[in-house]
């Protein structure tokens, strides 16, 4: 099952595969729009996924605050024992984890599909 | 096309919403300049950065307050570039006391200013005139002269 968020916000939609849930991610994420991306996210966790897939090939920007809200999702997402992966990442937004380490920190892999196969 | 010589001055409240225009007009600066798109990226951020700590940390938030922005190519120097100064007129914050956090202490927030200092070849805080802080970034470019001369 398919869900829309509503315009505006970066989350477009959540599919689940399972007790995985893909979310789609676009647009460019920075102050102007953190808090809402960070609210959508960690009430994903509310479902009980056992896993999150985060698909950024349509994110064209983020900077710090968006990287915050991964951060404080993957704070939550460990405490709930929840999986979390970031897909098929553009090369200007992995740069921003690469600048500050983070990209050692998070499971980031180059395809959606790659990031739905077993651990 | 001529080449860039005179600066270029942005004024702009501390909305967020202001932060892609801002970009967009820096990144065809940084294009124009002859900035590879990698570094392009890097000076975008920064300033992005600087511009976020100054509507959360000096202005606290509050969106109608005045943010200057003055974009100087830097020509005819050894090696060219981009001088960027952002000025702003909210609470001054001690220059000794602005430093990046420790990143093996993973953690939201507190990475800006560890961006700008990674991503520019110089950062410099001051305090302003009469109040607030005055920010001064540069980055070199080696390869901007050559695309600098292909334009004129």
């Amino acid at each position: 099952m398919t869900r829309h968020a509503p315009s505006g916000s970066p989350v477009r939609s959540v599919r689940w595969d399972g007790k995985t849930a893909v979310v789609e991610v676009a647009g460019e994420i920075d102050l102007n729009c953190s808090n809402e991306f960070q609210g959508d996210l960690l009430k994903l966790l509310d479902h009980r996924p056992d896993r999150l897939v985060l698909d950024l090939a349509n994110v064209t920007y983020m900077d710090s605050s968006g990287i915050a809200s991964l951060v404080k999702l993957l704070s939550r997402s460990r405490k709930g024992g929840v999986g979390l992966r970031l897909a098929a990442m553009r090369d200007r937004v992995r740069s921003v984890f690469e600048i500050t380490r983070l990209d050692t920190v998070f499971d980031i892999r180059p395809t959606v599909a790659d990031s739905l196969e077993p651990s | 096309m001529k080449p860039l010589r005179k600066p270029v001055q942005l004024k702009i409240l501390s909305v967020p919403s202001h932060l892609p225009i801002v970009r967009a007009a820096l990144e065809k600066m940084c294009e124009l300049i002859g900035f590879e798109s990698e570094v392009a990226g890097n000076v975008v951020l920064s300033v992005d950065e600087a511009l976020t700590n100054v509507i959360r940390h000096a202005y606290e938030g509050k969106e109608d307050q005045p943010i200057d922005i003055v974009l100087t190519p830097l020509c005819g120097q050894e090696p060219d570039g981009l001088r960027i100064e952002l000025r702003d007129y909210g609470r001054h914050v001690d220059p000794g006391r602005i430093r990046s956090r420790d990143l093996a202490d993973v953690r939201p927030g507190g990475l800006g200013v560890h961006i700008m200092t990674e991503c520019m070849d110089s950062v410099s805080f001051s305090p302003g005139e009469g109040g607030g802080t005055q920010l001064t970034m540069v980055k070199r470019c080696k390869q901007c002269a050559s695309k600098q001369e292909t334009m004129k």
